[in-house]
């Protein structure tokens, strides 16, 4: 990374389009050790609706999402200044406990990472920790509903208790959002959840996603233009840690404001 | 283009090249196979030589005697109390008993001679038994005990060479005074007489030989020696001399001494021990060993020849020959030498088994499984998922690695300054010994148990912190299962590595000798004990040749013991491994 300094952001107006503020983001930067990685970002996310953070490898786009259920704390060294609320409440407060965030604020790798238990037992693992489930019927009732949610239901229903692990790629994938929907989060944290998908898999996810907008704030970072502009309604465009532009998908593909957009949408560096 | 690509001069050089590379490949695999090779061949020839040396220790010869309990013998007091029956003369009990079975031995000496076929210690067995069963006093009881070790050794063909030469003719045995003579029909002797003169023809030769050194040294040494040296080689031509003469038997009489080969004549019971050979091969003469020598005229008979001669073993003629005797009366038999795991260390090797080591070695491993590996796995857990990185962790670590090379005989040290000077805790107990050997076993087991939690992937513990659970959650439902294999394998090692350790527990005293077992309770962890590895270096040390045998067969007991663990570690690794 060269010298990185502070950018001034272009917001488009009428970035929300009709929904509210979920996420309401003020002056946030992070820094591993002394090298800063973000700098002063300053955005609104609309609640039910996909949100895509775009830009080349290393612009802090994955370190912004991971500021939103705060598993920066899990690296050493790293420090997240600024404000960061969900529906007003204030994420980034060490009076917040993680583990109470993270129920509400789930998220889906960029590998698929199924934990080596049956299908079922993934799917149930955040409720019976989180204690969400009085029965064994309302478990049961969570894990189908959630299954049936990532539209992996009718694929998986007749071994439940088979390994996550042995389902295909897209499926693992589809699974791990499933574990993640299972906690009923109200964001969902999408860390370029096809990178390691083939194209149809990619698909599927895709459609899973454009579904699942309706009943959840989505967040995700991609490195696809292409599916930044299917899959999202407001796009941000991230560069050397700081954020350049952001707006409604539509505008920003169509009608950047700053030429680095521009450059990086047509594919002129990235 | 039709032409081949050998045309073209760079092809031909980077095939030159290939070919070379080919030749490497090919050298570094040969020589990998002999590698493997060489170590299953060194390995294959330590296991092979210590189980032939060690198998035979697992059988052993004993010898069941009809001893007859007489009341004023065993019980002194004649209340029939404890106290007096532990003042009962046992050991004469025996002496009689083996009296009745050779009656014919009545010399001081002789008779002396034949208690050497058993060990005294076995009174204290036979006190044992009566004390268990006070009914038996006044009654004949059949008392198994084992056979003299030598004797053992003799019957396992592991101490003398012999063989039995077969006869053609009829013996006919005549008194002639103190002495027999024996008559055969045939040239029964003549093969043997030839096999002695010629034996004693080359030995005479050697003595020759040598003295023709020592008289060619004598010439090149200052003068002073040189009177010293004839003198040597002197005695040498005498003793060669002397030999020739003997060989050449001027009377027609070989004489059978100390230093030549046994033969003894065995026939319906009783056996002779010839002292003279005649030189035409038909006639000897002996003296009676076994029986009264009564012979008269028999055609049954048997040439029994001990090749090792009487001045170079431990045991007469006269013990193998009642050995002989009492084997073919069927009182010694041949079994499983359950002395060996029923008994603890004895100073004689017939007694002496590995219980006492065994349970020292169980006792001892307790104490260390349980301290090592949970406080093992635990610092591990710690210093792997929680413990922030910072210069007093890496100390802390650099330590734990360095602490895995230190010498073990260091913590041996350590436990006796410690635990037994500072902490008062008894010597020579398995609970010491257990605490010198976690010490020495946690390094292993919290390197081992941090390699296999660095091996679990990161997005496991991402994608379970990402749903909300907690770190120590995390850990214990997802990361620590994972690793259980790789745990488990690395205890495993530690603890087997701890059961083979001798040197730190010759520092707090586990080398004592150790004559009973350790109770199996939690009394036992403060009793003395010794533990496997220690008994082998014990009995390696013993000065009778049947410890040989059982210090292999220890070593194989241990190894038994090994690869029982090493299973053990196998399986539950199968079980407990998961892919992800």
């Amino acid at each position: 990374m060269i010298d990185a300094e502070v950018q001034p952001t272009v917001y488009h107006k009428n970035a929300l389009g009709d929904s509210s503020v979920k996420v309401a983001v003020r002056d946030v930067s992070v820094s591993y050790g002394d090298k800063q990685a973000l700098f002063n970002v300053s955005l609104d996310i609309p609640d039910k609706s996909v949100t895509a953070f775009i830009g080349p490898s290393g612009c802090g786009k994955s370190t912004f999402l991971r500021c939103m259920n705060r598993m920066n704390d899990t690296i050493d060294g790293a420090r997240v200044s600024g404000s960061l609320k969900i529906d007003g409440a204030e994420v980034n407060d060490r009076a917040v406990d993680p583990v109470v965030l993270r129920a509400s604020v789930g998220m889906v790798f960029q590998k698929p990472n199924p934990f080596p238990k049956s299908i079922y037992d993934n799917v149930a693992y955040g409720p019976r920790i989180h204690g969400l489930a009085s029965s064994r019927d309302e478990l049961d009732a969570i894990v189908e509903q959630s299954l049936r949610k990532a539209g992996l239901w009718s694929e998986v229903s007749d071994r439940l208790q088979g390994p996550g692990t042995g389902l295909s790629g897209g499926q693992q994938q589809r699974l791990v959002i499933a574990r993640a929907i299972a906690v009923n989060p109200e964001v969902i944290l999408m860390d370029e959840p096809c990178s390691a998908l083939d194209p149809i898999a990619t698909a599927k996810i895709e459609e899973l996603i454009d579904e699942l907008r309706e009943n959840y704030c989505i967040i995700m970072v991609t490195h696809s233009m292409q599916q930044a502009a299917r899959v999202s309604q407001m796009t941000a465009f991230f560069h050397m840690g700081s954020l350049i532009e952001v707006g409604p998908t539509e505008e920003i593909f169509t009608n950047p404001l700053e030429p680095r957009t521009q450059d990086y949408i047509t594919g002129r560096f990235g | 283009m039709t032409d081949s690509p050998r045309t073209f001069t760079v092809r031909e050089d980077v095939e030159r090249r290939l070919a070379k590379r080919y030749r490497a490949e090919l050298r570094f695999r040969s020589t990998g196979l002999a590698a493997i090779g060489i170590a299953v061949t060194i390995l294959c020839i330590l296991i092979g030589s210590i189980a032939s040396e060690g198998i035979p220790a697992f059988t052993a010869h004993k010898l069941v005697l009809p001893v007859t309990l007489e009341r004023d013998r065993v019980d002194p007091e004649g209340d029939g109390s404890e106290a007096s029956l532990r003042r009962g003369s046992y050991n004469r009990v025996l002496q009689d008993a083996l009296r009745a079975e050779f009656p014919g031995v009545t010399a001081r000496n002789d008779v002396r001679n034949l208690f050497r076929l058993y060990t005294p210690l076995n009174a204290t067995r036979l006190m044992d038994v009566v004390l268990g069963d006070p009914s038996l006093v006044g009654t004949t009881h059949l008392f198994t005990m084992p056979l003299a070790d030598d004797l053992d050794l003799y019957l396992k063909g592991r101490l003398v060479e012999d063989r039995t030469l077969s006869v053609a003719g009829d013996l006919t045995v005549t008194a002639d005074g103190d002495a027999l003579v024996l008559q055969s029909t045939n040239t029964d002797f003549a093969a043997l007489v030839r096999e002695i003169q010629l034996s004693l023809g080359a030995e005479a030769r050697t003595l020759e030989l040598r003295a023709e050194q020592v008289l060619a040294a004598a010439g090149q040494v200052p003068d002073e020696d040189m009177a010293r040296l004839q003198a040597e080689a002197e005695r040498h031509a005498a003793n060669a001399v002397a030999l020739r003469e003997l060989a050449l038997a001027g009377d027609g009489f070989l004489p059978l001494t100390g230093d030549m080969p046994s033969v003894i004549i065995e026939t319906g019971g009783q056996a002779v021990r010839l002292t003279q050979l005649a030189t035409d091969g038909s006639s000897a003469r002996g003296t009676a060993v076994l029986g009264d020598g009564q012979i008269g005229n028999t055609s049954a008979w048997t040439l029994y020849v001990i090749d090792t001669p009487e001045s170079r073993r431990r045991v007469s003629d006269q013990l193998l020959i009642w050995t002989r005797s009492l084997v073919e009366r069927g009182m010694i038999k041949a079994g499983f030498n359950t002395y060996l795991f029923s008994n603890a260390d004895s100073r004689e090797p017939e007694l002496a088994g590995v219980k006492g080591a065994l349970y020292g070695s169980i006792l001892t491993m307790i104490i260390t499984m349980f301290l090592s590996v949970p406080i093992g796995v635990f610092t591990a857990v710690y210093l792997e998922e929680y413990a922030p990185k910072n210069r007093f962790t890496d100390f802390i670590e650099v330590n734990i690695n360095n602490l895995a090379a230190v010498p073990s005989i260091v913590f041996g040290l350590l436990g006796l300054a410690v635990f037994i000077n500072a902490f008062g805790l008894p010597r020579s107990a398995p609970l010491v010994g257990g605490l010198v050997l976690s010490l020495m076993t946690l390094p292993t087991v919290i390197i081992a148990t941090r390699a296999a939690l660095k091996a679990v992937p990161p997005s496991i513990r991402q994608a379970a912190l990402g749903i909300g659970a907690s770190k120590t959650q995390a850990v214990f439902h997802h990361v620590l299962p994972l690793a259980a294999p790789g745990i488990l394998t690395g205890s495993i090692i530690g603890l087997a590595q701890a059961l083979g350790e001798t040197a730190p527990l010759l520092m707090i005293g586990m080398v004592a000798f150790i004559a009973d077992a350790p109770s199996l309770g939690l009394a036992g962890f403060t009793e003395p004990a010794t533990v496997m590895p220690v008994q082998i270096f014990l009995w390696s040390d013993g000065a009778e040749r049947a410890f040989e045998a059982r210090t292999a067969a220890a070593i194989l007991i241990l190894l038994a013991l090994m690869i029982g663990f090493n299973a053990v570690a196998i399986y539950l690794r199968r079980r407990f491994e998961r892919r992800w």
